[in-house]
């Protein structure tokens, strides 16, 4: 009771604080507004025939019959949508060499993935779109399908696609000297093969597009369930050369994005064509199937890796090859290469050695395009080096904490600089180490696994370090050529009855933007929190910006309405200051009230500050600006990234007669900077720890030899359910970002980021006893048994 | 199956009565004829739990019923339940406990708790996460779900047990 008051204790103190989401209310009343739920008048709606070939050419398309069916308003083809739609390459400028077929909505003459969509048909309603679909008569001639990775690359392979001339999309290599030479002299040398499926975000809320072409306007309205609406204003203008101001993209509730849902899709670029042609709303909604054929697919990465340590096990060199399948073409506008170069850049990132060569081949095949998901790149980076470090560990008889401990980058080292030439500005590596140590009980871990042992139970326990990125520069993307902001934007204003808006251009998919961006405001401001109200989303009304993407909500969106609230604040002051006739440094702004800096004694509340402004301004001295509504654009300067750290610990327990694994528990130790709202932050990385965990255990796209996806559905694609999840421990370190004032970092990839490589840590220390080892995932049943010699 | 036949219910308390495809599934009837967007479509066979609505009072997959099977029945949605106050604590404990991300998956999370609030007394969180099989979640990792579930359980059960006690040992300030 006698605690000494924190600055938590200050009215209206939010920054820091567990409040709840505003608009939790809404969502939980069945009040959510998705794309899928608007209806506009006239809508028209719209299904694809897709290809059931993973590489054909077309020879011919019959679309009479369909026509001629009840309810179908128009059926287009690759053709119509050229005429009005230009073409598109996903490859950026600074990925030298780098090449991909140009892409159309819909394929003139060839597929290149089973499912790819072929002919559009828009009805008055689904069913009737899909009833004329199955009418649309397409021949098709097979090709010889590409697949597998190395035949793919072999000499005198088939092409993926006819449109370019070998199926290597971008080749790179990272050699920072003398590997061999450091290896040749190593004490240890261990090294591994770690192969990683496909899979895909599985958002809950499938895509979903409704576009409205007013002709009389020339003016495209698009309610899209985007992450990116400004990306998607940006290229829905130019690609059909509509004018920018009137192109407007409102991305209303989304249903989990992840990722998945900032790429250009055939069928979204289509479904904008179907209107501008037809002039009414048209809307596309995918179905399941359409879903698993068509997302984007993540991952597919086989990595062979080697680690050198001396003698007492101080790690000395890494040697690497990523080879990643990314698809018959790559995605645009941020293209299929970024999560294989981030692989190969994070590899080693915590731990201190100099000599480091990687190598990254990204290949094209007969499968839907694999791109950006939630951590993009950062499972494979961390598995893979979380691997080696525990190999390496055993190899020079070192305890994996210990060997950890050696090897970090110590906490008094920054800034610093990794051997693949990240630089980081201060992570927090060992005091997470100890933390997620203690926080484990890991001492009484073991002693747990070794009496289990002698039951015949077969409990593992992994650590797995990581390093994340967050809060990208224009260094990212910008600087390949691609129109996508690394700024954002905020607006705030104060209405006349003294209560706030904030337009922001970070966008919402239930990470809590919104309430933490109302947060950040409403401190600033010295308002209550229910005063605030957040608009996101909407091209129209929004500022422009990045959006939401590796995880810059709130250390670049946040810091952005920090800035804004606090110049704004600034003016409210002045204005004060002028009625008041004292200085505006003297006074502050709480709970709705100007008052005196020195004391605290209210002098007016905000309220009358602003019916004076907007109503009396006759009464304020010539010339004072009253300025109730503040623009503020913030871009990240100093580090190119705000790379966060932490730690993840797991616990499982492996069956060895069925290869089933449970997770008991898993323990997550992470440094975002500045906390905000503690509980959204636990709840993202909770959830992405889910993810991780799906991927190790789970989820995998599994295609059959001719290019086929087997297991499209939500029965057959195993997502992680509620009873084969563990509780999530989750402890925090705060090191904030000096390079803003707010000093946040992000948080939401974080938990996938390592939960893979702590899994396949404890999945391999669990059946370490058996010499068996498994360098897959997912690690299913089957996987592990014929790693335990059983099948 | 496009011949349309009639179909009378009873939704959120209200009877309907309309003409339907006998293809059409119930969810799409509430969401497309009714304008109840509540329920949403996440898989349409039965694995994601997304459409539960109650169907007499039991949870079931919208979309793996025809609106024609509905006939005669009293189907409830999420904004029916929030309506007359039957899920006002669940609510505020998934609100507090931050148990939804999207929000895409709460509708259908609700039908589930409701159910399993319903059996009464405090299920353990093994039974909590068990009875949510039905259900996925791709944002929020269920932990804060089964938090929020247990917490209304337990909130509910001791509100019955100081109801069920005799007046006379009723505390000073419980009495009327
Ligand atoms: S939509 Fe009914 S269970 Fe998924
Ligand atoms: S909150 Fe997004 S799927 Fe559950």
């Amino acid at each position: 009771m006698n605690a000494p008051l924190s600055r938590l204790d200050r009215p209206n103190s939010y920054i820091g604080r567990a409040v709840t989401r505003p608009n939790a209310m809404r969502l939980l009343s069945g009040r959510g507004r998705f794309v899928s739920d608007l209806v506009l008048p006239r809508m028209l709606h719209a299904a694809f025939v897709r290809s059931p070939y993973a590489h054909a050419r077309i020879t011919g398309i019959d679309t009479a019959e369909a026509a001629a069916m009840p309810g179908v308003r128009l059926i287009a083809t690759g053709a119509d949508l050229a005429k009005i739609c230009t073409p598109w390459t996903g490859t950026l400028d600074h990925f030298k060499g780098m090449k991909s077929s140009p892409q159309l909505p819909l394929p003139l003459d060839e597929v290149v993935w089973a499912g790819q969509a072929v002919v559009a048909v828009v009805a008055d309603t689904r069913a009737a779109a899909e009833d004329a679909a199955e009418a649309v008569l397409i021949d098709f001639e097979e090709l010889a399908v590409v697949g597998d990775i190395d035949a793919a690359r072999a000499e005198g392979a088939e092409r993926a696609s006819g449109s370019i001339d070998d199926n290597i999309c971008f080749k790179t290599l990272i050699d920072a000297g003398a590997v061999d030479e450091v290896f040749a002299g190593a004490a240890h040398v261990v090294e591994t093969e770690l192969r990683f499926g496909r899979h895909t975000a599985v958002t809950l809320e499938p895509r979903s597009i409704l576009a409205d072409y007013d002709p009389s306007e020339r003016q495209l309205t698009v309610h899209h369930a985007t992450q990116t609406p400004y990306q998607f204003q940006d290229l829905y203008s130019r690609h059909f050369g509509l004018a920018e101001a009137r192109v407007r993209v409102i991305a209303p509730d989304i249903g989990g994005s992840f990722g998945m849902k900032l790429h250009v899709y055939h069928e979204d670029m289509a479904v904008v064509g179907l209107s501008i042609l037809i002039g009414r709303p048209v809307r596309y909604v995918a179905d399941r199937i359409e879903a698993f054929v068509s997302d984007i697919h993540a991952r597919d990465h086989r990595v062979r890796a080697r680690l050198a340590t001396d003698a007492e096990g101080t790690i000395l060199a890494m040697d690497v090859d990523d080879v990643t399948g990314v698809g018959a073409f790559s995605t645009y506008p941020r293209t299929s290469v970024v999560e294989g170069n981030q692989v190969i850049r994070l590899i080693g990132a915590p731990y201190r050695f100099a000599n480091y060569r990687a190598g990254l081949s990204v290949v094209f095949q007969n499968k839907v395009q694999t791109s950006q998901y939630r951590a993009v790149g950062h499972p494979i980076a961390c598995a893979v080096t979380e691997r080696l470090v525990d190999l390496a560990a055993a190899e020079a008889g070192l305890d994996p904490f210990a060997f950890r401990a050696k090897n970090l980058i110590s906490d008094d080292a920054y800034p610093a600089t990794s051997a693949t030439g990240y630089r980081f500005e201060k992570l927090s590596h060992e005091v997470c180490l100890a933390r997620l140590k203690a926080m484990m009980d890991y001492d009484g871990l073991r002693l747990d696994q070794a009496e289990a042992r002698t039951r015949g139970v077969h409990r593992g326990i992994g650590i797995a370090t990581f390093v994340e990125i967050t809060n990208p520069s224009p260094a990212f993307y910008g600087i390949g050529g691609a129109h996508i902001s690394a700024q954002d934007g905020a607006v705030v204003k104060i209405t006349p009855s003294g209560e706030v808006q904030c337009l922001v251009s970070v966008t919402e998919q239930g990470q809590g933007t919104e309430t933490i961006i109302g947060q950040i405001v409403a401190e600033k401001l010295g308002v209550d929190r229910d005063r605030v109200k957040v608009i996101t989303g909407d091209t129209d009304i929004t500022p422009h910006g990045g959006a939401t993407w590796a995880c810059r909500g709130a250390g670049i969106g946040g810091e952005t309405a920090f800035q804004a609230a606090k110049a704004l604040k600034r003016n409210v002051l002045g204005i004060a200051a002028a009625i008041l006739q004292a200085r505006a440094d003297d006074l502050d702004l709480i709970d709705g009230q100007v008052v005196e800096q020195a004391g605290g004694a209210p002098r007016m509340s905000l309220a009358e500050v602003a019916r004076i402004a907007y109503f009396r301004s006759d009464i304020l001295p010539p010339g004072t600006q009253a300025q109730l509504t503040v623009a503020h654009h913030f871009a990240p300067e100093g580090y190119p990234f705000a790379f966060t750290n932490g730690i993840q610990g797991c616990h499982v327990e492996v069956d060895v007669e069925t290869g089933f694994v449970k997770v008991l528990k898993h323990w997550v130790v992470e440094d975002c900077g500045t906390i905000i709202n503690p509980m959204l932050v636990d709840e993202q990385v909770r959830g992405g720890v889910v993810q991780g965990l799906g991927a190790a255990l789970f989820e995998e796209c599994l295609y059959d030899d001719n290019g086929q996806l087997t297991n499209g559905s939500l029965a057959d694609y195993l997502v992680p359910m509620a009873c084969e999840m563990p509780d999530i421990v989750i402890g925090h370190v705060e090191t904030p970002t000096k390079d803003t004032e707010l000093g946040a970092k992000g948080c939401g990839e974080a938990g996938t980021a390592a939960a893979s490589a702590a899994a396949l840590n404890a999945v391999n220390d669990a059946i370490a006893p058996f010499e068996a080892a498994i360098g897959r995932i997912p690690m299913t049943p089957h996987r592990i048994l014929r790693a335990l010699g059983r099948v | 199956m496009t011949a349309k036949v009639s179909v009378t219910l009873t939704v959120n308390g209200e009877t309907h009565q309309g003409a339907v495809e006998p293809r059409l599934s119930l969810v799409d009837f509430l969401r497309q004829d009714l304008e109840l967007t509540g329920s949403h479509i996440g898989c349409e066979m039965g694995a994601c739990g997304a459409c539960l609505v109650l169907v007499d009072d039991r949870p079931v997959h919208a979309c793996l019923m025809f609106a024609v099977q509905a006939e005669g029945s009293t189907v409830e949605t999420v904004e029916g339940l929030t309506e007359r106050g039957a899920l006002a604590d669940l609510q505020a404990a998934f609100r507090d406990r931050n148990a939804l991300q999207c929000g895409f998956c709460t509708p259908g999370m609700l039908a589930s708790a409701y159910a399993i609030l319903a059996r009464g007394g405090v299920p353990s969180r093994d039974q909590i996460r068990d009875a949510l099989s039905g259900n996925y979640c791709r944002c929020t990792g269920y932990e804060a779900i089964v938090d929020a579930i247990e917490a209304t359980a337990r909130t509910r059960a001791a509100a019955h047990a100081q109801a069920l006690r005799p007046q006379a040992r009723l505390p000073d300030e419980a009495r009327p």
